[in-house]
């Protein structure tokens, strides 16, 4: 039988590495094909030599059967193949329709055909689902809309075989969900589907087949439904993983952080915050659930001092900290693991020991009177790389060069050396590969084993549920409720999330 | 992965030499396609500038001012601001040089000299210190309010020449020998040229730069800001305190250059009927030494350089001065454009493989 998109002995150099060695991937028609591997195996360097952005120096491509040589992304267009990026290649200010006819344009006469485009748009909408409104501006609709513009751009192009990038990286859990719905639909309707991931869950729960590749080897193929999540993830980190997490006793000492009646507005004088009361004890993970825009960024900015506090206050160990500086609040024993690494947690053009001291720099020893000891710097640096496993060519690499998880490890280095009594560890293994989530939560619960308070803030169930000793859900600025993890389950919490406390009593019932 | 990095550093270095070369090789052109012989052009330069005693001294009295400008550009920009108004800055610093040596003329050398030049840098740290504060403040972008700033110091100094310190000549009395920077010693050695002492102030400035951006912890600082202000807030620093003492850093570089005009080359400041450029050229002279000390003294040397030897460049090979704008105009386009430059280079490594 033949596959839709056979891919044989792919090798593919740059300078130095190797970033494709022998790799096959034989996709069937009409099946969800999951091509799974930690960050930098080689999984969009595959992809991108199937697409025609590379050529490979061995192996070759058939698809649909004939052999074929793609040069470049035209012709992969022209075979029906079609790419679902991961950041989204579209125009703010243009409509849906604009967008998704950008670069081959309908034309009536000389002029653009808007109408005719409109209504094909419309039908394909309708076709697969996606309930996508045409007219509207990319700017006025949610991220989840935004992809399935794109998976509509590809659809219009006549794509049969369909390159999901990592598609639920972006997307909160119940755009998942839809998204599930749509690449069944679009299976079912004789598309084929890659979809990257380093996602397992979402393997088991959508796919048919998964390819793991490894350091730019492939690894095999196997059927998901003879497989298992630590299966996979061995074969995919080429080690035994430790899904297991926090199974220590729960033991909290004092109160750490209190946070009471806070109320934190934005821009526009809104309460984003409204009236919040949360306690975060010593030698416990308090994980934050809830669906994103719902606060958890702004109490996590007014609790570390970036925000304006406008009523209510925030103790630490008894002492107040509402409203003071950012260093301040540092410097009582806050540490904070931010959202966003590349814009908040790391200047990305300082060397990695350059971003390791970025609270302390001013402190002795890296620094008397305000003279730098770059020595002294560098050999600090150069113990937490090694203590935390930093894979760096050495401290005075630029951060930009490491990959995301070591970018996060080095950032997590710096804030636990500082050894803080409370821990804000936000969206913390976000984008990160088996083997990073793996540490990364290890070093929270040794954080907790050590008495020491951690909030989590994160968009993965899996992580909360896994992590956490009480789970508090937020809900348009407050909590609404606070849960026990062995007492509930994923159901009750989206219930929640959506702020349906009553509906949600109910699961809990029927559960238990 | 290292040498990668390496081959980084390697890049950003060989950008600027290599849009030299550039920019003279197409200069040569230009001079073949207008009638010139562009080798004896080039070889009176360098003749001039490196043989000729007096064409020295004038090189090196020219840089003076443009290392000092070029720092101030160059210093702004590592904490992430564009200081278009380093012209004006000179023109304040100059004018309080002047002011303070006339005015206090009846102190010592060792007492005047320094207040003057001090006095200057002060002039011109306020004159930073405005933009940076709107912008910290009101988020008014530097560019726009350095700009209004300039004008503002070019017809104030006027203003002030021409209200308190006019005299023959539409300028100002000399300064007494007390605040004066000029050299008989120097003089005489490059065959009467303007060299001056500045030249020892423009070095240690240049020490200075270098010192506080990556020696001091406020150094740290501004260049964190500069890379990324929202992880530097995050961490705890006060990204706008360092908005303000950056630009009032690079103002008061600004403003030593006046000095170093005021009390060195001219003695005295003329109204100006517009700016004099200086500021401007700093622009160019830091873009091409990567806004690093060591790069903007090579930068400076060559701009004037070729701004000295065009003179001599004229007179032997014929060739119009303007000929040295048009080659520095180039030479400045070719570092702009350095992504050409770092395509070409790949691909020549590529072909040599």
């Amino acid at each position: 039988m033949s596959y839709v998109i056979e891919m044989r002995n792919i090798r593919k150099e740059f300078p130095g590495i190797v970033a494709n060695d022998d790799i096959t991937l034989q996709v069937n028609k009409g099946e969800i094909h999951a091509l799974l591997g930690e960050n930098g195996a080689g999984k969009s360097t595959l992809m991108n030599v199937l697409f025609g952005l590379y050529q490979p120096e061995k192996g070759d491509i058939r698809v649909k059967g004939k052999k074929v040589n793609i040069t470049d992304p035209n012709i992969a267009n022209s075979l029906g193949i079609g790419m679902v990026h991961q950041h989204f290649m579209l125009i703010d200010k243009f409509t849906v329709t604009e967008n998704i006819i950008l670069g081959s344009e309908p034309t009536l006469g000389g002029k653009l055909d808007l109408k005719h485009a409109g209504k094909q748009v419309m039908k394909l909408s309708e076709q697969y689902g996606l309930d996508v409104k045409p007219n509207k501006k990319i700017e006025d609709i949610s991220v989840g809309m935004q992809q399935r513009v794109e998976i509509l751009k590809t659809l219009y192009r006549g794509a049969d075989i369909l390159i999901f990038d990592e598609p639920t990286a972006v997307l909160t859990p119940l755009e998942v969900k839809e998204l599930t719905k749509i690449m069944k639909l679009l299976v079912k309707e004789g598309k084929s589907i890659i979809l990257i991931t380093h996602k397992l869950k979402e393997i088991m729960e959508i796919c048919d087949r998964c390819t793991v590749i490894r350091r730019g080897k492939g690894i095999g193929t196997v059927e998901v439904k003879d497989t298992n999540p630590d299966q996979l993830a061995s074969m995919m980190v080429g080690r035994q993983v430790n899904t297991k997490v926090n199974d220590e006793p729960y033991k909290p000492n004092g109160d750490v952080l209190i946070v009471d009646n806070l109320t934190v507005v934005d821009s526009r004088k809104v309460p984003v915050v409204d009236q919040l009361n949360l306690t975060v004890k010593g030698g416990e993970i308090l994980g934050i659930a809830g669906v994103d825009g719902n606060g958890q960024t702004e109490l996590i900015e007014a609790i570390s001092g970036l925000r304006k506090v406008k009523k209510g206050s925030i103790t630490l160990n008894q002492k107040e900290i509402t409203n003071l500086s950012p260093r301040k609040i540092t410097e009582k024993g806050v540490g904070h693991i931010p959202e966003d690494r590349h814009k908040h947690g790391l200047v990305l053009d300082f060397s990695v020991g350059e971003n390791i001291v970025l609270q302390t720099y001013y402190q002795k020893p890296q620094a008397t009177a305000g003279y730098l000891h770059y020595n002294n710097i560098y050999q600090k640096a150069k113990s937490l790389i090694k203590e935390y496993d930093v894979r760096t060519p050495d401290a005075y690499t630029p951060a930009r060069a490491l990959s995301g998880g070591n970018q996060q490890k080095a950032i997590i280095a710096r804030e636990i050396d500082r050894s803080p009594d409370l821990l804000i560890a936000a969206q913390p293994t976000r984008g990160l590969d088996v083997g990073a989530i793996e540490f990364i939560h290890n070093k929270l619960i040794e954080e907790r084993k050590q008495g020491k308070a951690v909030l989590l803030v994160s968009f993965e169930l899996d992580e909360i549920l896994n992590l956490s000793d009480r789970i508090a859900v937020i809900y348009e600025g407050r909590i609404i409720d606070i849960v026990t993890p062995s007492e509930t389950n994923e159901n009750e919490l989206g219930l929640l999330m959506a702020g349906q406390k009553e509906k949600a009593a109910v699961q809990r019932e029927e559960n238990f | 992965m290292k040498r990668i990095f390496n081959n980084n550093r390697l890049f950003s270095f060989l950008i600027p030499v290599i849009s030299v070369i550039l920019g003279l090789l197409a200069g040569a052109i230009i001079m073949l396609i207008t009638g010139y012989n562009p080798l004896l052009a080039y070889q009176s330069i360098i003749h001039s500038i490196f043989f000729e005693p007096y064409y020295s001294g004038e090189t090196i009295r020219a840089m003076i001012p443009l290392v000092l400008s070029g720092l101030a550009v160059a210093f702004a920009f590592r904490t992430g601001l564009f200081n278009i108004g380093v012209e004006g800055q000179l023109l304040v610093g100059w004018f309080t040089a002047v002011a303070v040596g006339i005015g206090f003329g009846d102190l010592p050398k060792a007492v005047l000299l320094p207040l003057a030049i001090i006095a200057a840098a002060l002039a011109g740290a306020i004159w930073g210190f405005v933009p940076g504060f709107l912008k910290a403040r009101f988020k008014v972008h530097e560019v726009i309010t350095t700009i209004m700033m300039n004008y503002i110091a070019l017809h104030v100094t006027n203003y002030l020449i021409r209200t308190y310190l006019y005299t023959q000549g539409e300028r100002t009395p000399s300064v007494p020998e007390s605040a004066s920077l000029s050299s008989k010693f120097l003089m005489d050695l490059t065959q009467g040229s303007r060299l001056h002492w500045g030249f020892i102030v423009a070095l240690i400035a240049a020490v200075i730069m270098w010192f506080i951006l990556w020696k001091t912890t406020k150094g740290y600082e501004l260049r964190s800001v500069g890379f990324n202000p929202n992880a530097s807030k995050y961490a705890g620093m006060n990204v706008n305190r360092n908005v303000i003492l950056s630009m009032a850093i690079s103002g008061a570089f600004a403003g030593v250059a006046g000095a170093m005009e005021g009390l060195g080359t001219y003695q005295y400041m003329t109204i100006n009927s517009t700016f004099i450029g200086i500021g401007f050229d700093g622009i160019a002279v830091a873009l091409l030494g990567l806004n690093t000390s060591i790069g903007v003294i090579f930068g400076a040397a060559l701009f004037a350089g070729l701004k000295i030897g065009s003179i001599s460049m004229q007179s032997i090979a014929g060739v119009p001065t303007d000929l040295v704008q048009i080659i520095i105009a180039l030479i400045i386009f070719f570092v702009a454009s350095s992504y050409l430059i770092r395509w070409l280079l790949v691909r020549l490594k590529k072909g040599g493989k």
